[in-house]
């Protein structure tokens, strides 16, 4: 029963006498989990998408300058947030091994996968932090002009998104380790999965705005009907 | 990922435990819903506290030492903060969404227990934090509810220091709250309902909490957001929001940001906000009017609609409160379109609402009349809202009394009678007590009256200009001298108002002890909370086994029926009929 044929149910007409009340509902699966995760995602795509939609907004403002674009801006060539990225890609496709092999009963070889995930996304948290100490010494530092202010904003929000999911891998470590049931570690691993995924993508949304040239972002911001340097 | 409704029964069986878990830490929705409740309620009564300080300043102008400039800035700043927020929200979704989503959906408790637990102790912290901000050097922000920058953290304004600073902290884990409550939510209503509980024989009460929910999952991030920027606008130095300044002589560090940047974020959150209270508050002002007019809810099907279409229509009027800030004409024709657009599917709900009342056997006790006032009240701020919607008419009456008026009557007043006309319907349930009828009466009319009295003549002082805001007129000559005395009386009648609520907590804490025993069902209603084996609802809420639905909430006066309301979990075999071919006409 689709949305429309719900909501155009009525409700006050008797079902017929003797027949299951059950029988009116989806049969569906439960798991609370899922769902809450699936309007977790949704509400932290609303906070990236109005970060993103304020970095439109300032950078139509006169004193933003993109970080890339130009020879000596320090994002033209971004070959650490390549390297990154390349990170985070290896530890979701690990994290999606592991479920692959946890369905296919090879729990060991899974249990290696995770760790492998658990360790590429922690790792690319210090390479992060990395590339903030890189940015500052070359004298574009957090405070240093608007661009940069989002740089660290929005690569910080990331990253405490993916602490969030760091922790959420480590419970599913600590289920491979008590030998819990395939079922429950396979459900969990796969909620991992889908958020492991789901903050790759961010990151390559957030990176390739954050590495535009201000052409780019200019086009995005004419785009959203930010232009002209107002928000009105 | 266990297939079946009949989860977590097991886990609920044990009633056992210390003292603390039970009642303390407890993972109980029924107990973190009243702890919700007792720290809304008392939180509240500080926002109260304060408007009766603004008042007096506002009465009787100078005559009090305690209240100066910056003081009265902070009472209005945390008044408002304090009531939309901590209150309002906190009360109808933590409180009463926690109390009646189970129960009314036939589930044993929250999805997840635990998280709902520590969703109550982090709205706790967020108002402890908030409450901390008094005894801080410099006291709380005086910024205004809206905090706009620049001015909420620039030298020259009450708190701007460190009251700023535990104000958006405490919002921003007010929002974490929230959401791990939300989410509880939203989870329960989608996945814990009970046999034959389809979406649409969801009462009423439920669609609203739901729908608020998703709101607030989506509104609340603008709010996160605005905070964060402006957290570090202040501490950092970064100009997200800050343009280039002139502070006491000195140029300031902030060049470039945009202030009205911060307006377009705190009204993406800030409107669907007056829907997140607004929404909870229709839906249980719905159960109310049909159980007490013995009457089902007139269309049940445009009510679902309606509530949906608010919601997704609230996300595109934010704008119209931001007509003064200089906006783009094309722009305010927009919101102004969107806004009025907003105005149908809420008229639908006023006209269902008292086309329920027509022709039914309407019982006046105490819920009831809340209910009714609530109309009233409603009515009234909504329409004083279709001239504010209106640019040209905004324009001239934005910064005035007008708009006090107005938005307490919709934001304040409505959702007030809504949640008074809920604690007199469910506190039997809640405590197995009734709440004494005398004092509630007396209670109800000092309140719709006393209200009234308050905010009606301050639509009269808008048209007279009389601006909003300003701790005294000061040179604004052309006001005339009655409207002081307007404000005197406005003053008088609104400490009535704040000391007759000592009358209503009196009345609760009395009913405890000494109200008459409610029995399972005393209003004989039809929602599945009334049908428990216990009052109040055990740890587990049903028992051995959870109820099956047969029927819509709605069945009261069912032609042919012997009784005149037909619980949600009664089979029509089980229903004794007097008259089969009414009750077959009647579509039963």
């Amino acid at each position: 029963m689709n949305i429309w044929q719900k909501l155009t149910d009525k409700p006050w007409l008797a079902q017929p006498e003797g027949m299951d009340p059950a029988l009116l509902q989806n049969p569906q699966q439960y798991w609370p989990e899922r769902t809450a995760l699936r309007f977790f995602m949704l509400t932290a795509s609303v906070v990236f998408s109005l970060f993103v939609m304020t970095m439109l907004g300032r950078s139509q403002l006169p004193d933003f300058h993109a970080l890339a674009g130009e020879p000596w801006l320090p994002l033209s060539q971004p070959g650490q947030l390549w390297w990154n990225s390349g990170m985070l890609l290896l530890g979701s496709i690990s994290l999606h091994s592991a479920l692959v092999l946890m369905r296919r009963n090879k729990q060991q070889m899974a249990l290696i996968a995770v760790v492998v995930g658990w360790l590429l996304t922690l790792l690319f948290l210090v390479a992060q932090y990395q590339v903030w100490q890189q940015l500052a010494f070359a004298g574009f530092g957090f405070t240093s002009n608007p661009a940069s202010n989002y740089f660290y904003l929005l690569s910080a929000v990331h990253g405490v998104h993916l602490l969030g999911g760091l922790i959420a891998i480590s419970t599913v470590l600590h289920l491979l380790w008590q030998q819990q049931s395939a079922e429950t570690i396979t459900g969990r691993l796969s909620l991992c999965v889908t958020y492991s995924h789901f903050m790759l993508v961010v990151w390559l949304l957030l990176f390739a705005l954050l590495t535009s040239p201000a052409s780019t972002i200019d086009t995005l911001a004419a785009l959203c009907g930010f232009s002209g340097g107002g928000y009105d | 990922m266990t297939a079946g409704v009949e989860v977590g029964q097991k886990e609920h069986e044990d009633h056992s435990g210390s003292f603390l878990t039970r009642y303390v830490w407890s993972q109980d929705h029924k107990v973190i819903a009243i702890q919700y409740g007792v720290t809304a309620i008392l939180v509240g009564l500080v926002a109260l506290l304060l408007s009766a300080l603004m008042r007096l300043q506002l009465g009787f102008p100078d005559q009090f030492s305690f209240i100066n400039p910056a003081s009265y800035l902070q009472f209005v700043t945390m008044h408002g903060m304090i009531m939309v927020v901590y209150l309002l929200t906190a009360l109808l979704l933590g409180g009463f969404g926690n109390y009646l989503i189970p129960l009314m959906v036939g589930a044993r408790d929250m999805v997840f227990p635990y998280l709902n637990m520590l969703s109550y102790w982090t709205y706790l912290l967020s108002v402890i934090v908030l409450m901390a901000s008094f005894f801080v050097p410099g006291g709380p922000t005086g910024a205004g509810w809206t905090l706009y920058p620049p001015q909420a953290i620039l030298p020259g304004t009450p708190g701007a220091e460190m009251g700023i600073l535990m104000m958006l902290i405490s919002l921003g884990i007010f929002i974490v709250a929230f959401t791990m409550g939300g989410l509880n939510y939203v989870c329960t209503v989608l996945q814990a309902r009970t046999r034959g509980m389809t979406l649409m024989r969801m009462p009423l009460t439920i669609w609203g909490i739901f729908v608020a929910t998703i709101m607030g999952l989506l509104a609340f991030p603008a709010l996160l957001v605005s905070a964060i920027m402006m957290f570090l606008d202040s501490v950092a130095g970064t100009s997200f929001f800050m343009p280039a300044v002139m502070s006491l002589g000195e140029q300031l560090d902030h060049s470039g940001g945009s202030p009205i940047l911060f307006q377009h974020l705190f009204w993406f959150f800030g409107h669907p906000e007056v829907y997140i209270v607004a929404l909870p508050a229709f839906g249980m002002v719905s159960d109310v009017l049909a159980t007490h007019a013995r009457k089902n809810i007139f269309g049940y099907r445009m009510m679902v609609w309606a509530i949906v279409i608010i919601g997704g229509l609230s996300f595109v009027v934010w704008a119209h409160h931001m007509y003064v800030s200089g906006m783009n004409p094309y722009f305010g024709f927009f919101f102004a379109t969107t806004t009025l657009i907003i105005a149908v599917p809420t008229a639908i709900k006023v006209y269902n609402w008292i086309l329920t009342l027509w022709r039914g056997n309407i019982h006046l006790t105490v819920p009831m009349l809340f209910a009714i006032g609530f109309i009233f009240t409603f009515v009234h701020g909504g329409l004083s809202g279709l001239f504010l919607g209106n640019v040209v008419i905004d324009l001239p009456l934005s910064d005035t009394y007008f708009v006090v008026g107005h938005f307490h009557m919709v934001m304040g007043v409505s959702p007030v009678m809504v949640l008074f006309a809920a604690i007199y319907h469910w506190f039997p349930k809640v405590s197995g007590k009734m709440l004494h009828t005398g004092l509630g009466k007396f209670h109800f009319w000092a309140t719709f009256l006393g209200t009234y009295a308050v905010y009606l003549p301050m639509h009269y002082l808008g048209f007279l200009g009389v601006p909003r805001r300003y701790y005294a007129m000061g040179g604004t000559d052309f006001i005339p001298e009655s409207a002081q005395s307007l404000n005197a009386s406005i003053t008088v009648s609104a400490i009535i108002v704040a000391v007759v609520q000592l009358i209503f907590v009196f009345n609760l804490i009395w009913s405890l002890r000494h109200g008459k025993a409610a029995g399972h069902n005393p209003w004989q209603a039809t929602t599945l909370e009334w049908q428990t084996p216990d009052t109040p609802p055990k740890h587990g809420n049903w028992g051995a086994t959870q109820p099956v639905v047969y029927r819509w909430a709605y069945d009261y006066s069912v032609p042919g029926a012997k009784d005149d309301f037909i619980p949600q979990n009664v089979p029509d075999s089980a229903v004794e009929v007097t008259d089969k071919l009414a009750f077959a006409e009647a579509g039963k």
